[in-house]
């Protein structure tokens, strides 16, 4: 029963798609009807295995999971065979992207303007522009419906089947489908408004940027699959496979086996989780509508970079145990730590609502790959958690605010940048509801201590890193979690308090349920995930609460690590935990409340002088890979590939050849076929001609000379075969 | 019925050519020529199927439906066809493209009657190399393929563009690209045709299997030569003449050229089956015939087959022709075959090669469906705007949603989406070829990331950005493209879910 709808998880959205591509795509509400109830149906499904496996208990589960295998190919003797299967760590994976996806898609219902008027100038490939319509005998704008609406539910049911596959699998060779197939659905919907220039450079760049991690974790899993010679979790993770691939001398670097797999597979993490160096691409996906942004960009896509981390962790730690070869675990503590302080010194300096909350994500990602890099799993995946519904949350509200702005813009016809925050202040008033959902979501990315789900899981991570003596992982995260407080609370009071700076703001309306609904669902978990997972030594509440999530999801890979004894609590990482965010928090309500004209500078810009325009332009990364890497690559591949070594090296070497050819025919004919061919056939003719005159003589045409040559000849050849014969 | 399964490969073979002789009594009118021509084609599709149905699975790697009869006696030549999974596999691509080639052909309006007819009479020869089982029939209709293709090119090939040869001599590209295919494939042949030679007068027959047998007794001095430095000749000789033709890099340069002039149905069958004819030589006549040299010259072979990936990719990327960007991914992609042929010559007898060359076989069929549905669409955009410049379109994302939908899926298939069947084939390879050749497949990894660049240009050139004033005259897909289309893109989905189907037969096949 639980396997069979495991299978179906996934197929009810790839159903929707199907339909709404083939048949509904000219009906907007029977698209997103479809898109709504394939994804309401695989809800249901997921609650209900979740609810089984809840019975069925965390180490029972752990040991026998949900399972269901089938042969998909034939290779050699044997059969490659996948299915899908459901473990602790899968069943906590799969509660919240059921949950994101269904909230995601009712939103999107609303962002798309559904039950407006069509556009007056809209086309399909724009963002919708408004329709005048009149009203009392006045016109006035609104907002118009999405031209291409059915599009959208479509790209965002693959979608979803993409991220239902990854979850149920039980083999990393249809994770890394379903991880493909959210790529595409990634690219073409950051691509959504296609003609815009700047969504489409912003699709491409995702799409490569990820492709480099990708292609490195397919070789990560040709490796592995020689190896193990099966990609599934339950012949990986065993004993005594970590133990021969932990042994086994890799190729390179110096690792073994496990260590190099662990880091070709981490690399594509390192991708799709936008992990610095391969960060660049997630600010720009930005350029897609904001639920993609929510949905993909924060919740399940790059959530699931983290989960491959966590669910190949067994992997890593078996690398990291033995001490004859190189580990990979601390180029991923270093990759994770690093990027959670790069990203969040660079969301300091963003003006764009949704640009901020993406630098934001880039980080948050970074602690749960600095906590895989240092062993707290458990704590990562507590993260990946709270951090799907609070980020989740967050973009939905951009989005919302952005929609409340674009109202007014229309209203007011004021041109003004919608997700400008220097163009918003004082919308707390406006749109309330969008306004304390975001405070909820705000606090809890900041880490608001006790009450939101965001302090919980980023209180482990850091007390983690400081009880197994990671003290610079612990001091990183740590400053990078005080940026975080501030730049959230920059962000919050520029948009949401003080006065208005511009007439659209003035004008901002609250959205419809459709949007603000799910923001209130949301706000729900992001508060109350973190109670499922107070650790049990903290102070009174450790006793009232059980650590649920920690027995729960530290029961998956049960046996498989090496197991480190029970932390000792500390009140230091606490404490630094607690004044790293309210402090954050306060200093950002400090330095930005003063703020009150649009085109007025940054406070910071004074303070940090020309570090701000370095932060502002994100380190210049994007200009150092265009010069650096991608101009050389096409001019790698126009001008030396194509054109000096196909056309000129190796095209011209052939010419060079049937040059020669032509040449040698030329010579042939003009020095031997004329003069010695022809001239001897010309000798030859004309030497016959000559014998020919000199033979007319006796063809003179008379009978009786003709006979009596001929029988002069007859008894001369009759004399020559008596001859021959008699000799022999 | 009897004499249907005797002699089902010599229908199969020959009904195509028969078509042809018809087609050319038939009366000139262009839409009987056009669809008694497509209908034709059908009939060896039919019958393949028929020979799919009646085909031995569990005994694939034996030759089936064998056919000898006595053809040239005193050089010992016979007529000897036959087929295993492999051979089986590639008729079927060859009967399933050639009628959607000619299907796409309707568009045709010059000299149809011909052009119909040579290209029943190309379905014939292609067909022929996948069956034959003599070395002299085989050769035959190696060359017999080639001057179909020749004229197709040729006479109906892209009316635009010049190419300068030397100074002083330019000519029309059609007719530079026609001849580089023509003398290339020569040039290759002629030492194919002297390593062939040689083997009949070593071994005393042409017969494949009785060849291959005698030839690997053979030791010690053969033709006064030292057998290894004749074996060592003679396996270049044929592996110069495939290489040529899957391409392999650096004899690939006349690919892009052919390609691109070709008329859009003869781009599908060039790059459909064609190039399968070179890929195919290596795993009917080379891997048999020369094991040790195969293995002793596999990293050669490797590193040329990774040169083609990386720089077949590179290429691409940096076209502004549509047309020739889709060329040289066929580079790009065969160079794969070539990269898990080396391998396998390399690991004969292990798991590794069993993998590799299930790969090898499958990524062939892949790249015939997923090319030829390319240039299937290059082609129909190409007859709608008259242009293949990338820069000039653009925006076409929602202004021709069916062709653009399916510009995307077929493009995704080419890239290698997981769930579409071009993945699967490069999973294979990857997985085969990473244990023997460790830092060739990790530089072909940066080919499969290149991949990704040249087929997103595409798409993005032709789908995304600003209309372009082309836009008006651009219309959509027509039913008959789509039915074109749909064959394809439903193997493609149908591969890339459920390959076993397919993938059986190439696993016993290659020694599973």
């Amino acid at each position: 029963m639980e396997t069979k709808i495991l299978w179906l998880l996934p197929l009810s959205p790839l159903v929707a798609f199907a339909l709404i591509v083939l048949f509904a795509h000219r009906n907007r509400a029977l698209s997103h009807t479809l898109a709504i109830l394939s994804v309401v149906l695989s809800w249901v499904g997921s609650m209900f295995v979740f609810w089984r496996a809840l019975q069925v208990g965390a180490e029972r589960l752990a040991e026998e999971p949900f399972h269901s295998v089938i042969n998909w190919l034939p290779v050699g003797d044997g059969f490659f065979r996948l299915g899908v299967q459901l473990d602790p760590l899968s069943a906590v994976v799969l509660f919240f992207v059921a949950w994101t996806i269904v909230m995601i898609f009712i939103y999107s219902v609303g962002y798309h303007n559904f039950g407006q008027p069509e556009g007056d100038h809209d086309t399909k490939g724009l963002p919708p522009h408004g329709a005048t319509v009149t009203h009392h005998g006045h016109k006035h704008k609104v907002p118009s419906v999405e031209p291409m609406y059915s599009r959208f539910f479509a790209f965002v049911s693959l979608f979803a089947f993409g991220m239902y596959l990854l979850v149920v699998s039980d083999n990393l060779l249809t994770l890394f489908a379903g991880w493909e197939i959210m790529g595409l659905c990634s690219f073409l919907l950051i691509g959504f408004w296609f003609k815009k220039p700047s969504a489409r450079d912003a699709a491409i760049k995702a799409f490569m940027t990820t492709r480099v991690g990708d292609v490195f974790m397919l070789l990560g899993l040709a490796y592995l699959y020689t190896q193990v010679g099966s990609l599934r979790y339950a012949a990986i993770f065993n004993p005594e496979t970590l133990h021969h691939l932990a042994t086994s001398p890799a190729p390179a670097l110096g690792m073994s086996a496990a260590g190099l797999i662990g880091l070709l597979l981490f690399i594509g993490t390192v991708g799709k989780s936008a992990q610095w160096p391969l960060h660049v691409w997630l600010p720009d996906a930005m350029e897609g509508p904001t639920p993609v942004s929510a949905m993909i960009h924060a919740a399940t896509m790059v959530s699931a970079g983290v989960y491959l981390t966590i669910r190949i962790f067994p992997l890593l730690a078996a690398a990291n145990h033995e001490a004859a070869f190189t580990s990979p675990m601390p180029v991923v503590a270093f990759i994770g730590a690093f990027t959670a302080l790069f990203a969040a010194t660079i969301a300091v300096a963003q003006n764009d609502i949704k640009r901020v909350l993406a630098y934001s994500t880039i980080s948050q990602l970074g602690y749960m790959v600095a906590a895989v890099g240092i062993g707290a799993y458990v704590a990562a995946a507590f993260h990946l958690v709270t951090h799907a519904f609070f980020k989740a949350l967050l973009f939905l509200g951009s989005g919302s605010v952005i929609h409340g702005m674009e109202h007014g813009v229309l209203h007011t016809g004021e041109h003004v940048d919608p997700q400008d925050m220097y163009n918003m202040g004082g919308l707390r008033r406006k749109m309330p509801i969008t306004f304390w959902t975001f405070l909820i979501g705000g606090f809890a990315l900041s880490g608001f201590p006790v009450l939101t789900a965001g302090f919980w899981s980023k209180d482990e991570i850091l007390s983690e890193a400081f009880g197994l003596g990671h003290q610079g992982v612990f001091w990183t995260l740590a400053v990078a979690a005080f940026l975080t407080a501030f730049y959230t609370m920059r962000q919050i009071t520029l948009t949401f308090l003080g006065r208005p700076r511009t007439e659209a703001a003035e004008h901002a309306h609250e959205t419809p349920l459709t949007m603000t609904g799910p923001l209130m669902v949301l706000a729900v978990f992001a508060v109350a995930f973190g109670w499922v997972g107070v650790p049990e030594h903290f102070p009174v509440l450790g006793h009232l609460l059980p650590a649920w999530f920690q027995e729960w999801v530290g029961a998956t890979f049960h046996g498989l690590i090496p197991e480190h004894g029970e932390l000792t609590f500390s009140y230091f990482p606490l404490t630094v935990s607690l004044v790293v965010a309210l402090g954050g928090l306060a200093v950002g309500w400090l330095v930005y409340r003063g703020v009150s004209r649009a085109d007025q500078p940054d406070p910071l810009e004074s303070v940090l002088g020309p570090l701000y325009g370095v932060l502002e332009n994100k380190y210049y990364f994007d200009e150092l890979y265009a010069y650096l890497l991608v101009k050389p690559a096409y001019w790698f591949g126009a001008v030396f590939t194509f054109r000096w070594m196909d056309r000129t090296l190796i095209d011209n070497n052939l010419h060079a050849v049937a040059y020669l050819s032509w040449r040698l025919g030329n010579f042939l004919r003009n020095r031997f076929d004329l003069p010695v061919v022809n001239g001897l056939g010309d000798a030859v003719a004309e030497g016959t001609k000559g014998a020919g005159r000199l033979l007319r003589v006796v063809q003179s045409g008379r009978v009786q000379q003709y006979m009596l040559l001929a029988l002069v000849n007859a008894v001369a050849l009759l004399a020559l075969v008596y001859y021959f014969v008699t000799r022999s | 019925m009897d004499f249907l399964t005797n002699h089902l490969l010599t229908l199969i073979l020959f009904t195509p050519l028969v078509g042809a002789l018809v087609l050319g009594f038939l009366p000139n009118d262009k839409k009987t020529i056009r669809w008694a021509g497509f209908l034709f084609s059908l009939v060896p599709l039919a019958l393949t199927l028929l020979l799919w149905a009646r085909f031995d699975f569990a005994q694939a790697a034996a030759f089936q439906f064998q056919e000898q009869a006595t053809w040239y006696g005193p050089i010992h030549a016979s007529y000897h066809l036959g087929v295993d999974g492999v051979a089986l596999t590639m008729v079927l691509l060859t009967t399933f493209l050639t009628p959607l080639a000619l299907l796409a052909s309707f568009s045709v309006g010059d000299r149809v009657k011909v052009y119909y007819m040579l290209f029943l009479a190309l379905e014939t020869g292609m067909l022929g190399v996948f069956l034959s089982l003599d070395l002299m029939l085989f050769f035959v209709f190696w060359e017999i393929g080639l001057v179909p293709m020749f004229f197709l090119i040729f006479q109906w090939g892209s009316p635009k563009g010049e190419r300068r040869v030397w100074p002083g001599l330019t000519v029309p590209s059609r007719v530079y690209a026609a001849f580089k295919f023509m003398i290339y494939t020569m040039a290759g042949s002629l030492g194919l045709l002297l390593a062939i030679q040689m083997l009949g007068v070593v071994t005393g027959t042409f017969d494949l299997p009785t060849v291959i047998e005698r030839w690997n007794q053979a030791s010690g001095t053969i033709l006064g030569f030292e057998a290894g430095t004749l074996k060592a000749v003679a396996f270049w000789a044929f592996a110069i003449a495939f290489a040529l033709k899957v391409p392999v890099w650096p004899f690939h340069t006349w690919l892009p050229d052919a390609h691109t002039e070709a008329p859009t149905a003869g781009s599908m069958i060039l790059a459909g089956v064609l190039l399968k004819l070179g890929a195919f030589g290596f795993l009917r006549f080379v891997l048999p015939l020369y094991p040790e040299q195969a293995r002793h010259y596999a990293v050669a072979l490797a590193f040329m087959g990774m040169m083609a990936i990386i720089f077949g990719a590179f290429a691409a990327w940096g076209q502004e022709d549509f047309k020739r960007l889709v060329a040289y991914s066929s580079v790009n992609h065969m160079g794969f075959v070539v990269l898990a042929i080396a391998a396998a010559a390399w690991a004969a007898g292990t798991e590794h090669a069993t993998i590799a060359l299930n790969g090898a076989v499958l990524q062939m069929f892949n790249h015939g469906l997923t090319a030829a549905g390319m240039f299937f669409l290059v082609g129909a955009i190409y007859e709608r705007a008259h242009t293949r410049e990338l820069k000039k379109f653009g925006g076409l994302f929602g202004h021709i949603p069916v062709y653009a939908g399916v510009l995307v899926f077929t493009s995704m298939a080419s890239l290698g989406l997981p769930g579409l069947n071009s993945f699967v084939s490069e999973f294979l390879i990857v997985r085969g070829a990473w244990p023997v050749f460790n830092l060739f497949t990790t530089l072909s990894m940066l080919g499969l990331l290149i991949t990704g660049a040249y087929i997103l240009k595409g798409i993005k050139d032709v789908l995304f950005g600003p209309l372009t004033d082309l836009a008006d005259h651009l219309t959509d897909l027509t039913a008959r493209e789509v039915a074109v289309m749909v064959p394809l893109m439903a193997l493609m989905l149908i591969l890339g879910v459920w390959p076993m189907w397919l993938l059986e037969v190439i696993n016993r096949a290659v020694g599973g």
